[in-house]
């Protein structure tokens, strides 16, 4: 049996010309980026050669890139870092109900340290509204933070309009770009935005490596203590391998942009067509028309989102829905609660589909019928 | 092309779901190993059994190389489960959740789980066979009668059975230790789980205390003699000797009855009192696998893992049945079940309501 891999925003897989890349460095260095001696240069050399393409990738300076282990620790040490620097100027932090549990267990952590949080409500169309973050503000606000484009429905958020909003206010600004970077434009001074996350594996690139971008006024309370690495910010001797990689795959995927864009997009719309003409009773979740083309997220009427899940990974389709706990079951997507009641029935049968590299035209059809099988089976039966 | 007979297998993280999932895939089925979550024990360190019981299952199924997946039944379980094993201790009775789990829980609930992703059997680790000759399906008792589950399955339909397969029925427990530790399975030396599965190895008393509220009150004999106080009648179940905290002289104290409008618990002196025996009883929520005469002898089981005993049932009109015992029973209790056999066939059984002696209801036993 084929597989389809429709979990894109999960992880991709890596492209090959980036393992080339990998495997080629590897080969030929080793040295420390800190070492004085000429292996050492050399790593530096690449280390700082990385750094300015990928800051080249978001229109930054090459100094306010610090490396880090992906987007988790790069949302750590914006948010706790930010926080704990500037507690002198205020205790109030802002976010939305839909962010990324790398966003939402760290503002929890500062609510235990004292912080006050407030978490934006989101609209059906799965986006917050700049007025409640206007109305939210207070002068004690220290830090504000809204991802880009949602990992769960692929719908862009507000971004510019907020760094507009926060321009002659103290509030530090903080998106988490993970989803969005491979298929937007991102400009940090255009977004006005001081923080900003990314990670490798969601475009092609190697796990465990990432960036966050940090304005370089803006200061941030260090949470690790060691070398003079990436200006102390983020110390331990570089993961340069991992770093080459990523350079790859962004300079890949910004070179691609446009075309890949447009061909997932093609893929998006393709699939919701062709869900509709095997006459599948579906809704979008979100906005089809205001998100990145990557990312759709369906409910399917009478069905369970577990039971969906597990027929797909049977029929060859891998896919997601909702948060998984530690004993693998399933509980319905904080994301999808933020968007609709608790009530409501979307929550409990609702699918992730997320397209990329390893999909074509011919797979998504076959995907897109074979789920139709599997919805028709499941609602014709009652299903459970 | 042939599709091979797809098995959806409930399993606990046990070696038994374990050797059962192994021996499936032997006989040639396309097995997938479904884990249920039917209870969170969540402590202060967010650790709960069930975590590390997935993690077993996880392991398992990478080595035999089938899919896993998890279903939560946790509503499904405090709905039709737990709600009536506290229902039981609050009027007094003795309940049997693992009848009540594997009636609505796991060959229910995961019973439709499993059809709806196309399962053309269910199969689970029980001790336990199911023989379908001549148009008839039957419940045997598992080869290991030690071991032998049938008492806690007696309340499916042969309607349930035709789609359930039981691996490990034909085996004694001893050898199914020897194929999990001749596969190198993960969990082939996981201590058995003991116990009701929501208590684990936690102190009864303490989990119980957690959802009812214990009510103290007298100790008395059938006469009206006071012999001490009571923690909560919920505590104790008939029949029993130990922690009643009455000294003195002579035979020890047993539990014979509960008094539960007045809060009464009563005692009576020596394991062969007669307050502890009666000779028939009434049972109610009757489930018959397959149809029986309105009158007939057969062996019963009154408590999981007691001896057979002959009886006489009688089938009454509103569905519900009288047994006879051929001899006196001793500690019969309300709530639990009574489960008939016919040699090696488990015929079905009943919740035990009344106790009777000479033709009389036992009204102290509660």
């Amino acid at each position: 049996m084929t597989l389809i891999y429709l979990d894109h925003a999960a992880t991709t897989p890596v492209h090959p010309e980036v393992m080339d890349a990998m495997h080629a460095f590897d080969k030929e260095h080793f040295g420390n980026p800190s070492s004085v001696h000429k292996i050492g240069r050399k790593a530096k050399f690449y280390l700082n050669e990385a750094r300015r393409d990928l800051a080249k990738s978001i229109k930054a300076d090459e100094n306010d890139i610090i490396f880090t282990s992906g987007g988790t620790e790069a949302n750590n040490l914006a948010l706790i870092g930010s926080a704990l620097e500037n507690e002198y100027n205020g205790n109030h932090i802002i976010t939305t109900q839909q962010e990324h549990r790398a966003n939402i267990s760290v503002m929890e952590f500062l609510q235990k340290k004292g912080f006050h949080v407030t978490y934006l409500p989101v609209n059906q169309e799965g986006q917050i509204n700049v007025y409640d973050l206007e109305r939210s503000l207070t002068e004690y606000t220290i830090l504000v933070s809204v991802m880009t484009a949602n990992n769960e429905t692929g719908v862009i958020q507000p971004i510019k309009e907020i760094g507009e909003l926060l321009k002659d206010h103290q509030a530090i600004f903080h998106t988490d770009a993970v989803q969005a970077y491979s298929m937007m434009d991102i400009d940090v001074d255009e977004l006005q935005v001081d923080l900003l996350t990314t990670s490798a594996h969601k475009l092609n690139g190697p796990k465990g490596i990432g960036f966050l971008y940090k304005r370089s006024h803006v200061l941030l309370q260090q949470l690790q203590y060691g070398g003079f690495q990436e200006n102390v910010m983020r110390p331990g001797t570089e993961n340069l391998t991992s770093v080459i990689g990523f350079q790859k795959a962004v300079n890949l995927a910004q070179k691609n942009k446009q075309k890949n864009y447009t061909t997932y997009e093609g893929y998006k719309r393709l699939f919701v067509q062709t869900l509709q003409d095997e006459e599948v009773e579906f809704t979008i979740n979100g906005n089809i028309d205001n998100a990145i083309p990557t990312i759709i997220n369906l409910s399917f009427p009478s069905t369970e989102t577990d039971v969906l899940l597990t027929n797909f990974d049977l029929a060859g389709i891998a896919a997601s829905g909702g948060s998984a706990c530690s004993s693998g079951t399933l509980e319905p997507s904080h994301v999808l609660k933020a968007i609709y009641s608790f009530r409501d029935d979307r929550i409990k049968n609702a699918v992730r589909f997320s397209f990329g590299t390893a999909n074509t035209e011919e797979d998504i059809v076959t995907a897109a019928k074979k789920i139709a099988e599997v919805v028709h089976r499941l609602t014709n039966n009652e299903g459970r | 092309m042939t599709e091979k007979m797809r098995v959806v297998l409930g399993m606990s993280g046990g070696v038994d779901s374990s050797v059962a999932a192994l021996l499936l895939k032997e006989q040639g089925y396309e097995v997938i190993g479904v884990f249920m979550k039917n209870w969170d024990d969540t402590d202060e360190f967010g650790v709960c059994t069930a975590t590390e019981d997935y993690k077993d299952v996880r392991r398992v199924c990478e080595q035999i190389d089938i899919p896993y997946y998890a279903v939560n039944f946790e509503k499904e379980y405090w709905d039709k489960v737990f709600t009536y094993f506290l229902d039981e201790y609050k009027s007094g009775r003795t309940p049997n959740p693992d009848v009540m789990c594997n009636k609505e829980i796991k060959f229910k609930a995961f019973m439709d789980y499993a059809l709806s992703i196309g399962a053309d059997y269910v199969a689970t680790g029980h001790y336990a066979q199911v023989r379908r000759e001549n148009g008839k399906t039957e419940l045997l008792r598992g080869v290991d009668h030690q071991k032998d589950q049938t008492y806690f399955l007696n309340q499916l339909s042969s309607d349930i059975l035709e789609k359930v397969l039981f691996p490990l029925g034909h085996l004694e427990k001893p050898k199914v230790r020897e194929i999990a530790e001749a596969h190198e399975l993960a969990t082939a030396t996981k201590k058995d789980s003991t116990g009701i599965c929501f208590i684990g190895e936690r102190n009864f008393k303490e989990f119980l205390s957690e959802y009812l509220p214990a009510q103290p009150g007298e100790m008395q004999t059938i006469s009206g003699e006071t012999k001490g106080k009571h923690d909560g009648l919920m505590y104790y179940t008939i029949g029993q000797r130990h922690g009643l905290g009455i000294g003195g002289e002579g035979d020890p104290w047993f539990v014979v009855g509960k008094n539960v409008k007045d809060n009464i618990l009563y005692v009576e002196q020596s394991d062969s009192n007669d307050f502890l025996y009666s000779d028939a009883l009434v049972a109610t929520d009757v489930n018959w696998i397959n149809e029986v005469e309105d009158s007939f002898t057969c062996t019963a089981k009154f408590r999981y893992r007691q001896a057979d005993n002959e009886v006489n049932v009688t089938v009454l009109q509103d569905g519900n049945v009288h047994v006879e015992f051929a001899e006196a029973q001793r500690a019969i209790t309300p709530g639990q079940a009574v489960v008939f056999y016919q040699g090696d066939v488990c015929l079905g059984g009943g919740t035990i309501e009344d106790i009777l002696k000479n033709d009389e209801r036992l009204l102290y036993v509660g």
